[in-house]
């Protein structure tokens, strides 16, 4: 008889399905028993990165953390649409504050828990905070930085759809060169988000030489799964940021936010990695590399560099950028790669 | 136990007395040596069980002990001037909220220009902010209004100012009654919280109100200080069971007996104006004193009662509402409202210019025989105004006015009238 290879349910995306691996290796959603932490029936747009992402970050932190944990929210959409009174998706205890103190919040909130587990009136109780790029790297900046200085027991998960999406689409520091958004609109000479311009958290988390910073996207929900995991297993300041595309504020189709989230990682304009106290310790490798123009194309917020003559040179540009990410992040290094 | 020491310190042992379970501090002047002391409290482990945070500045030091006191910890932190207004923000959710943080205000100016001196600008700025403010005019009041505002805050969720004037308290060295730690624990309950972040009984905190309750929940934020109006004088009197001394309360009268002038003030300053009100009876005048400790609830009918009967009132204030005159005194009017007094604003001791009793005589004389300004700024040196705005009519640019002024005056150490 023939040797009859091995089939794996394929998703297009060399993932691995739920159904062929045994139980303690599936992931936390295949878990009938999972917490829904963020459960349906909440407001976001349809496509919304964000949910996806906060769904699988929160329910695997649930996970890991035996149910027992509190959670600190930014102001922003993941804030909104999740609990407009008197409704409340959170089936976790859940606090917002402010839009730029949530991870001094957070301090607090794990000050509060070592006090009371260290006067035997309180069991291990862990803590998450979440805000979008606008609360983390803009507005909140001051107070994440402070956080991870004094290595408070906090994870901060950042979910990054570049921009200010709840207000109408205006610039963050996390918006990508060239694109288009209420404050930067695709006029004058230089259309869109200046180059040279903005910055990328994890670097400067790393920088803070924390325990633990990760990037991921929500294409590849088991690897963020399994940072979020790796994350509460240690102790400390960790920071997880989550590139989540907006249907709404990328101008895409709302069944395209996974297919997008795919492209940012395998065009090397989104790199997707781990570090630990500093040091990149994983990368998550490109599988097939793709031109940026085909993670381009596909969003309205880069409409203008495809018009009758498309911007060959701004286009050029952002592929060197993409380009410097793979040599930065050895993410067409396999031996790099985890 | 009876000890001589600094305002600052006398508050932080009072503050450890209560058992807080998370402290945090940003250091600025002149609240710094009270976290100073509670952090070495901390350290030596005099002060167990409690977290000593160094955040990154005011505006996480509040949202700290937003979350601590969410997750169901006592909180503590301190501040004054432009900390106080660095997290405003965070100052206004904690009372939105109805978290019982209980913070002291050393109270300083606000710049620009920048001032480190005592005057009670920080804290007026904040009067509509939610938070109860209390004014200590002493340090022992300082020390016991602590142990009060933990109760009050804890019994009403609501978060409490202490405000003690920053320098003239903070930085003296008085005696002081220091209760023991059994006094305090009779006092003072632990904490049980109304609402708390809890696994076994999730919740969510902080969600989006719209227009269908807010002007509900806000109202409750009113209902609230109506209650500490009622329950301030009550745990005033609770106090003085345990503690045995007379502290706190909405407001003291001093030698209110037949006044025809009454003096309004708060916080320290009321240590010199009753000295001054003591020389003017000894010399026959009939004026007396009304000091206000709860400026928030603002005490309207114990304001108007004390005041009922004099001809004439003088709301002496270390403050300024730029365009009207005065804050405590636009309050303390609304008390006498139809009672047809006359009433005088004074605006004195900005950025801890002195308040001397030869100024304040002069004063209570001129108002006694209605001769003072509806709004008098007390020993304000005209000659240094004058110059400025005849130079601003001259020049265009006349540059930087706080530092031309400072020019005409010379290198003075300080100016005292």
């Amino acid at each position: 008889m023939p040797l009859q290879p091995v089939k794996f349910y394929q998703t297009g995306t060399f993932t691995v399905g739920n159904r062929l691996l045994a139980p303690e290796e599936r992931s936390v959603q295949a878990n009938m028993q999972r917490t829904n932490s963020l459960n349906s029936g909440h407001r976001a747009c349809q496509g919304c990165g964000e949910a996806l992402g906060a769904r699988y970050a929160i329910d695997a932190a649930m996970n890991a953390s035996n149910r027992q944990l509190i959670a600190a929210n930014a102001t922003g959409c993941l804030e909104v649409f999740s609990t407009p009174y008197p409704e409340t998706s959170w089936q976790i205890p859940w606090i917002h504050s402010l839009f730029g103190n949530t991870a001094a919040v957070a301090t607090g909130i794990a000050a509060a828990i070592k006090i009371k587990k260290q006067k035997g009136q309180g069991g291990d109780v862990r803590v998450v905070a979440q805000g979008g790029d606008g609360g983390t790297t803009d507005i909140g900046f001051g107070c994440l930085s402070g956080m991870f200085e004094r290595n408070d027991d906090v994870l901060y998960i950042c979910y990054d759809n570049g921009g200010y999406m709840n207000t109408g689409v205006q610039r963050s520091s996390a918006t990508p060169a060239a694109a288009r958004t209420a404050t930067t609109m695709p006029l004058g000479p230089e259309p869109g988000n200046p180059f040279g311009q903005g910055k990328f958290v994890p670097a400067i988390a790393m920088a803070h030489e924390i325990p633990y910073v990760a990037t991921a996207t929500v294409a590849d929900l088991r690897d963020l799964e399994h940072k979020i995991t790796k994350a509460m297993g240690m102790r400390g300041a960790r920071y997880i940021h989550i590139l989540v595309p907006c249907p709404l504020g990328w101008g895409t189709a709302s069944q395209d936010t996974i297919h997008l989230a795919r492209l940012a990682k395998e065009t090397g304009i989104f790199p997707v990695f781990g570090a630990e106290y500093g040091e990149l310790k994983t990368a998550l490798a490109i599988r097939r590399q793709l031109p940026v123009e085909d993670y381009l194309r596909p969003q309205k917020r880069f409409a203008h560099l495809f018009g009758k003559s498309p911007a060959v040179a701004t286009i050029a540009r952002i592929q060197a950028l993409a380009d410097k990410n793979i040599r930065k992040y050895g993410l067409l290094d396999r031996e790099g790669s985890r | 136990m009876l000890k001589q020491c600094e305002g600052s310190h006398a508050v932080a042992e009072a503050v450890a007395l209560c058992r807080p379970e998370v402290i945090c501090a940003y250091p600025i002047s002149p609240q710094t040596h009270i976290v100073e002391g509670l952090g070495e409290m901390c350290k030596s482990g005099e002060l167990h069980d409690c977290e000593f945070i160094n955040v990154e500045s005011e505006f996480a030091a509040m949202s700290v002990a937003i979350g601590s006191s969410a997750t169901g910890a006592r909180t503590y932190t301190a501040t004054a001037s432009q900390g106080l207004l660095f997290m405003v923000e965070a100052v206004y959710n904690a009372s939105g909220l109805g978290l019982p943080i209980v913070m002291t205000v050393a109270n300083r100016a606000i710049g620009a220009p920048i001032n480190i001196w005592n005057d009670h600008s920080d804290s007026l700025s904040q009067r509509d902010c939610g938070w109860i403010q209390l004014f200590a005019e002493t340090n022992q009041e300082a020390l016991d209004l602590h142990i009060q505002a933990f109760k009050l805050a804890e019994e009403l969720s609501l978060p409490v100012m202490v405000c003690m004037d920053g320098f003239i308290l903070t930085h003296a060295y008085e005696r002081v009654d220091m209760p023991t730690q059994a006094q305090v624990d009779a006092f003072l309950p632990p904490y049980e919280p109304r609402q708390v972040l809890d696994p076994a009984e999730p919740v969510s905190i902080g969600a989006m109100v719209g227009p269908e309750a807010f002007m509900e929940v806000r109202y409750l934020a009113h209902a609230k200080q109506m209650q500490a109006l009622e329950r301030i004088p009550q745990l005033a009197e609770e106090f003085k069971a345990v503690f045995g001394r007379d502290i706190g309360g909405l407001t003291h009268t001093y030698r209110g007996e037949g006044a025809e002038t009454m003096v309004v003030a708060m916080g320290s300053v009321l240590g010199t104006i009753k000295d001054v009100v003591d020389e003017m009876r000894d010399a026959g005048h009939k004026i007396g004193v009304l000091g206000i400790t709860s400026f928030r609830p603002f005490p309207l009918d114990a304001v108007g009662a004390a005041l009922k009967n004099c001809k004439r009132f003088v709301v002496l204030e270390k403050s300024l509402a730029v365009g009207i005159g005065g804050i405590v005194a636009t309050n303390v009017r609304m008390a006498v409202t139809g009672m047809g007094l006359k009433g005088y604003t004074v605006v004195a001791g900005l950025g801890g210019r002195a308040i001397t009793k030869k100024s304040l005589y002069g004063l209570f004389e001129k108002a006694g025989r209605s001769e003072l300004a509806p709004l008098t700024f007390l020993d304000l040196d005209w000659e240094v105004v004058n110059r400025q705005l005849e130079r601003e009519r001259q020049t265009r640019r006349s540059g930087p006015a706080a530092e031309s002024m400072l020019r005409d005056l010379g290198t003075v150490a300080s100016k005292i009238a």
